[in-house]
């Protein structure tokens, strides 16, 4: 079996489902997936270090990483470049780009992370990940996968975006609706009987119909 | 941050860690407010200190091992 095909055959993970466990080195010693219970967990990958877009990315991660553990949240990022090439390229971007990368990175040498989730998508390299971003909810559970080509860098306002739908979505049980950012109207869950549908509409939401209802929070 | 060198030795973030369990600390959620670190890096340091021996898991529960009370008490 070639690597292609073998890669091929790992399934992804699935969203509600546990996350793969994994037990890694990374810059900050060896972590477990569990360590990071009772936080969420943005899990992503990059294509290799000392390359373009991934410096200008890990630039931006660094910057809302502040923003991101305001919201109980913490970044792990992975390649299958190893722990000295992962510190050497930290070293050079505080160096250089006087960015301070304080989150770990695993070395994911033997892919095992890479394939667990789906990281490495051979038509667009077979020896690198590609840009992978799973968020994990506190329970150890997938909440949302983005992926991105080699050739585009990730949007850290839309993965601040997501996290905050996320947590809103969780404390208040409602939905968001497209392009919502944070103080925006939320999205009241469809009613499940004829009667919830009726009596929606006297509830003071803002309905376009009964099926479509917003509310502020 | 590891919490032990590669010498067996305690790092900084690992003697701020065993500090935290001498001060009354004893769960990784207690050493983390005490030390002022990410829960994730607590349970990773403790895993490392445990394995160092100097530190002991009772039931969740973490305290000073001899070896480390001695090292913690050493380091004034």
């Amino acid at each position: 079996m070639t690597e292609e095909e073998h890669i091929e055959d790992v399934g992804l993970p699935v969203l509600g489902k546990k996350a793969p466990d994994f037990e890694v080195l990374t810059t900050h010693g060896t972590l477990k997936l569990s360590d990071f219970e009772g936080t969420w967990l943005v899990l992503f990958s990059h294509p290799a270090d000392f390359t373009p877009v991934c410096t200008t990315e890990f630039i931006a991660f660094s910057k809302i990483y502040d923003e991101l553990k305001k919201r109980n949240t913490e970044f792990l990022g992975l390649s299958v470049d190893s722990v000295s090439s992962h510190i050497a390229w930290m070293r050079n971007i505080e160096k250089k780009m006087r960015v301070k990368i304080q989150f770990p990175i695993i070395a994911d040498l033997n892919k095992e992370v890479a394939k667990k989730y789906g990281m490495v998508h051979p038509a667009q390299s077979k020896t690198q990940t590609v840009r992978c971003v799973f968020v994990i909810d506190p329970e150890g559970k997938i909440r949302a996968m983005i992926y991105y080509p080699l050739t585009t860098g990730r949007n850290m306002k839309e993965i601040l975006r997501l996290i905050d739908a996320l947590q809103i979505t969780d404390k208040h049980k409602v939905a968001t609706p497209t392009n919502w950012k944070p103080g925006d109207p939320v999205v009241v869950p469809p009613p499940a009987t004829a009667e919830q549908a009726e009596e929606r509409l006297k509830e003071g939401y803002k309905c376009k119909d009964w099926y479509l209802c917003l509310k502020k929070l | 941050m590891p919490c032990v060198s590669p010498d067996g030795k305690p790092t900084s973030s690992g003697m701020a860690v065993l500090k935290a369990l001498k001060d009354g600390a004893s769960t990784p959620k207690g050493v983390s407010s005490v030390a002022n670190k990410a829960l994730f890096r607590v349970r990773s340091g403790l895993r490392e200190l445990e394995k160092a021996g100097l530190v002991k898991e009772i039931d969740g529960n973490y305290k000073l091992s001899e070896q480390g009370k001695r090292l913690i008490s050493s380091a004034g």
